[in-house]
């Protein structure tokens, strides 16, 4: 069940590439009251470059405390990350999260948001305010360059906050469920930028969420987790008809089947 | 001003429930600073009223209370032939030099003792035990190392200034949530930029908590510096010489201009401080 997974790129190629990510055996505990309370077990992904890859569980099954371990913020576990074949030790500029609430700083326009992922980049100011420039436009936010985060709407905050991430064209994306907070209609039209601006940018993706349809309709491959401890319990392929219509059968037999891993019964028809 | 420090630590993670009555109290302050509150003149009136009623009822001999027009009289034959206007300026340059130089040096010390925990761990119970001490137990000490003069006075007023500015300064910038330090790693910022970008201003609440008390005492500093040691120019001077010269009218002017100048630094800084909360909040 948790063998390693090679994720289908979008144009089927399935050389028998190295992974970009390979996550092996990874297994993390916290010390709670002097207690070691095991977080995720056992956990072994293999992402090949360009996938999308989708991850559901459970609440408090480990699926951020995962992303922080990808990001090389604890680095207190067992098991290995690797990157492009090299373990993780610390944050680098290659990955970039986009956190479940946005966490854009108050005090600073969305321009200086966005321009704060660029400042270790080496780039010079000119360069800099041009790749802000451009990836404010590509979240369709060009007009709010100047404007502080408390004037945005939550939507649009993410939207800054998903421009920030992409703004030093990161090849690893972690998306911490980033829409979860958004109306139905805002998180339907953020779904489709997100497919969008990825696929765009040619980026590696790790989206963590609670909405299957989301789960399936944005990821090559869906990954489900069972909790307590956080363990693989299925690593599904989205089929590209699914991938592309949410009316499909393809979408909807694989949206049920997620959803009975998960333990939500649903009777079809 | 606690309440700002709420308000900073909630809005990371923007729960409506969270950001909802820090921005309102906020809106609430901004409208008050606008328009002004009339009723704190109306103690004023009263005790002008009686200051009045004691001096020309003569319940209070003149020799210790003078009429307050004989104050302004005072005031007056001052600023016309006297050195009164020279004196203020001599305490107002000891006190802002002052005040200068250790809301500097609380700035400096407190960022490090924020950013470094060893420096924290090392420096830290040292300045938690200074504040400790009573301000005044500092000015024998101060009288032998930079002597009576200008320098011991001001060294004494940097000294009152630096406490309040050190503490806040540190508390501020060792409490930005973990949430902004996370982020900032991820980010890779510099130390500097972190500082810049993100620990200074998620600490400028309670920076400003600080240099406000900073401002309070240094001016009491200011006033006991000038009475306490040597006789210079300045208002302590002359609260001085009125006090020996039993001149009770030059007293009397002294003790109302420090109370106005300490009631003016205040409403400074409450006005500025309702400027950085709509800045905050923005
Ligand atoms: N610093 C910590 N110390 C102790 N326990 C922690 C810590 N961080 C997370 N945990 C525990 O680890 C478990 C997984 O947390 P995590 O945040 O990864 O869950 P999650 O899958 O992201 O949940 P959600 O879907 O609700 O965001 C939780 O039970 C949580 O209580
Ligand atoms: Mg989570």
């Amino acid at each position: 069940m948790n063998a390693p997974f090679a994720a289908p790129s979008p144009a089927p190629a399935p050389h028998a590439r190295r992974p970009a990510l390979d996550i092996r055996n990874v297994s993390k505990a916290f010390v709670v009251n002097g207690e070691a309370i095991e977080v995720l077990s056992n956990i072994s992904l293999a992402v090949e470059a360009g996938a999308f890859v989708s991850i559901v569980g459970a609440s408090g099954c480990g699926k951020s405390t995962l992303l922080r371990l990808i990001l090389g913020l604890d680095r207190d576990y067992a098991g290995e990350i690797r990157l492009d074949d090299r373990p993780v030790d610390g944050p680098g500029p290659e990955r970039a999260i986009v956190f479940q609430e946005h966490r854009l700083l108050p005090w600073l326009t969305v321009e200086a948001n966005v321009g704060a992922a660029l400042l270790h980049s080496g780039l010079d100011k000119a360069m800099r305010r041009r790749a802000v420039a451009e990836h404010l436009e590509l979240v369709g936010l060009e007009a709010f360059a100047k404007a502080y985060p408390a004037q945005l709407s939550g939507g649009m905050a993410q939207r800054v906050a998903i421009a920030r991430a992409l703004a030093n064209r990161p090849r690893f994306l972690l998306l911490d469920g980033p829409l979860g907070a958004l109306d139905a209609l805002t998180r339907l039209r953020l779904q489709e930028e997100l497919k969008r601006i990825v696929a765009h940018e040619g980026s590696t993706a790790l989206l963590v969420t609670h909405d299957v349809d989301e789960a399936v309709y944005l990821g090559h491959v869906v990954v489900v987790l069972h909790p307590r401890p956080g363990r693989i319990a299925a690593v599904l392929p989205v089929p590209e008809e699914a991938r592309s219509d949410r009316s499909s059968p393809a979408f909807v037999a694989l949206r049920d089947r997620v959803l009975e891993l998960l333990g939500v019964t649903r009777r079809t028809g | 001003m606690s309440i700002d420090a709420t308000a900073r630590s909630d809005s990371p993670a923007d729960s409506p429930a969270a950001s909802l009555a820090p921005s309102r109290r906020a809106t609430a302050r901004r409208y008050g600073a606008l328009r002004p509150d009339w009723r704190p003149l109306a103690s004023f009136g009263a005790l002008l009223a009686l200051w009045f009623a004691a001096h020309h009822l003569g319940w209070i001999a003149a020799k210790y209370l003078p009429s307050p027009l004989a104050v302004v009289e005072r005031l007056m034959s001052e600023i016309r032939t006297g050195t009164i206007l020279d004196d203020l300026q001599e305490t107002l340059r000891r006190n802002l030099s002052g005040l200068a130089i250790g809301a500097a040096a609380g700035l400096a010390l407190g960022a490090l003792l924020g950013i470094s925990t060893l420096v924290g761990r090392i420096v830290g119970p040292t300045v938690l035990a200074q504040r400790q001490t009573a301000l005044f137990a500092w000015v024998p000490l101060l009288a032998m190392w930079f002597g009576g003069g200008d320098t011991g006075k001001i060294a004494f007023i940097a000294v009152a200034a630096f406490q309040p500015v050190v503490i806040g300064t540190w508390r501020g910038i060792s409490l930005v949530p973990a949430t902004y330090r996370e982020l900032s790693d991820v980010l890779l910022l510099s130390r500097w930029n972190y500082i810049r970008l993100v620990a200074v201003p998620s600490a400028l609440p309670m920076i400003f908590t600080g240099l406000h008390g900073a401002l309070i005492y240094a001016w009491l500093a200011t006033v006991g510096s000038e009475l306490f040691l040597n006789i210079s120019p300045g208002l302590g001077g002359r609260l001085n010489q009125g006090s020996q010269l039993f001149e009770i009218d030059l007293l009397f002017l002294a003790i109302l201009l420090f109370g106005l100048i300490g009631l003016g630094y205040n409403t400074l800084a409450e006005r500025a401080e309702a400027l950085l909360v709509r800045w905050n909040s923005r």
